[in-house]
């Protein structure tokens, strides 16, 4: 749980780095997008790299969501009869929900962005719209609910994050101490702010304007 | 004060509990948790009715004995034990729920009294660790640095009441599994035998059917004697290290 979720945070943060090129406009935006899947060339195919990276990704995706499921049975299991006056179980409601959340977000960003690339902005629709990164980028986060579903998920993503830095630290034993312990603390937070901040600016650029 | 208190019963293992409320008047702000439910038990008793089971033992929070969980906290709103809790910390005409802790590895006897012999069991299972018998040694013939000395005596706190895994939304005990790991880990005394210990310990622990971990820190907010939640960090050092067959 602990190693393949920090997988994803190193994913995470990679994809953040790519998604702020957007700022630098169009050019380098696809430019960068192109250059993902001829990175490695030729000792690599063409977008080699990209599908060690996805591989990675789903292997580390079934694991964090196996060991993550099996806790939450073990869970129900070790307390059958619940407190009538309990909050206890809502302490871990937000990561487990808030991870099923991030589920059904991924599989709607992947159809969304990867593999159907829908265009949902009535104004900007056809093959020179999907197969242009950029103007799909923008064309999206033009549309309000969009913006809305994706400011949600980096929520979800911020609340999960907090919590899952910390406690893989913990579960890998590196808190052996009340300064490491505070240092692990910290890190969560300073990376769910990091992560979540940094992916929202995008799109938040897109609706105020800044990017066109 | 006057209280309204929801109380479990539960006659015995295999009966079915329910919440019963009762009334208690002119409660004073200076009686102990405890002793504001012996003069309920004092009113039913006089009433010939069943007076209440609740555990306790000394008194002063050193035993570990006692433990209810107070309207959803586990010995109640102060970081102390439910017998060094006082009336003083609720409010006049408050409704009070009082449950026993809540896991299946902790089977509820009778009314608020749970069998806590998982933790005696995982206790257990940790085994001995090789000290010479003998005259006792002079106190500094074996140096412990201060660090760890300070450490190891923080873990040695736990008085097994099993607050940790009442309030834990897992039903984990790892929190008092981590206090006694630690506790030995950090001093000389316990190094030989120290990762056949934790695998065992651990081994005995999911076996008592408590939860999984997931550091969510509700068992050191809920623990009288403040147990920081490093010590599950500790375990899963020593668990990792031991796995990795450095035995
Ligand atoms: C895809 C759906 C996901 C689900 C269903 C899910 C679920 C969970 C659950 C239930 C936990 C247990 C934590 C706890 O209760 O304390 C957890 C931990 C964690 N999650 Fe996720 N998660 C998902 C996605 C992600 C993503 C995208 C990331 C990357 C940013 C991530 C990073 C982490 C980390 C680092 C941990 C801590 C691991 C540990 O304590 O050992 N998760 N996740
Ligand atoms: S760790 Fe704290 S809450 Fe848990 S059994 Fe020990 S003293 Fe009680
Ligand atoms: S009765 Fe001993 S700690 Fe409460």
């Amino acid at each position: 749980m602990a190693v393949t979720g920090l997988v994803f945070v190193g994913y995470l943060l990679l994809h953040m780095y790519g998604n702020l090129k957007a700022l630098s406009g169009e050019q380098a935006f696809n430019v960068y997008a192109e250059h993902l899947r001829t990175f490695g060339e030729p000792i690599l195919p063409y977008g080699g790299l990209l599908w060690i990276v996805r591989v990675v990704l789903i292997v580390s995706l079934v694991g964090h969501g196996h060991a993550a499921f099996a806790l939450w049975a073990r869970a129900g299991n070790a307390r059958r009869t619940k407190y009538a006056a309990g909050k206890a179980a809502l302490r871990t409601a937000w990561m487990r929900w808030g991870g099923v959340f991030l589920l059904l977000f991924l599989v709607w960003h992947l159809l969304h962005f990867t593999v159907v690339k829908i265009s949902p902005n009535p104004d900007a629709t056809g093959p020179d719209v999907v197969n242009n990164p950029h103007r799909l980028l923008v064309a999206s986060f033009q549309v309000w609910w969009m913006t809305l579903i994706y400011v949600l998920a980096m929520i979800a993503l911020a609340l999960h994050l907090s919590h899952g830095v910390f406690s893989a630290m913990q579960t890998l034993g590196w808190t052996n101490s009340a300064a490491s312990y505070r240092r692990a603390k910290l890190l969560g937070h300073a990376s769910a702010v990091v992560i979540a901040g940094g992916f929202l600016i995008p799109p938040l650029a897109i609706v105020f304007g800044l990017i066109q | 004060m006057n209280l309204t208190l929801r109380i479990w019963r539960q006659a015995g293992p295999r009966h079915q509990g329910e919440l019963r409320t009762y009334k208690v008047k002119d409660i004073s702000p200076d009686m102990s948790f405890l002793e504001m439910l012996d003069v309920l038990n004092e009113q039913l008793n006089a009433a010939g009715e069943e007076p209440i089971a609740f555990d306790s033992d000394c008194r002063e929070g050193i035993c570990g004995t006692c433990g209810l969980m107070i309207s959803g906290e586990a010995h109640g709103p102060e970081k102390t034990t439910t017998c060094q809790l006082h009336m003083r910390s609720f409010s006049d005409g408050e409704v009070i729920t009082i449950e026993p802790w809540r896991a299946n590895a902790f089977p509820v006897i009778k009314d608020l009294v749970v069998d806590r012999g998982a933790f005696d069991r995982i206790i257990q299972a940790g085994g001995y660790i090789s000290v010479n018998t003998g005259s006792a040694p002079d106190a500094h013939a074996t140096p412990v640095p201060k660090r760890n000395a300070d450490r190891a005596f923080q873990a040695a706190e736990c008085i097994q009441c099993g607050a940790c895994v009442a309030a834990c939304p897992n039903a984990s005990a790892m929190l008092f599994l981590g206090s006694k790991v630690t506790h030995l880990a950090e001093l000389p005394q316990g190094q030989p035998e120290r990762m056949a210990r934790v695998v065992k310990m651990v081994d005995q622990h999911d076996a008592e059917g408590f939860g999984g971990c997931t550091n969510v820190g509700a068992c050191s907010q809920a623990c009288p004697k403040g147990i920081p939640q490093d010590v599950i960090s500790t375990l899963n050092f020593d668990l990792r290290t031991a796995l990795r067959g450095n035995r």
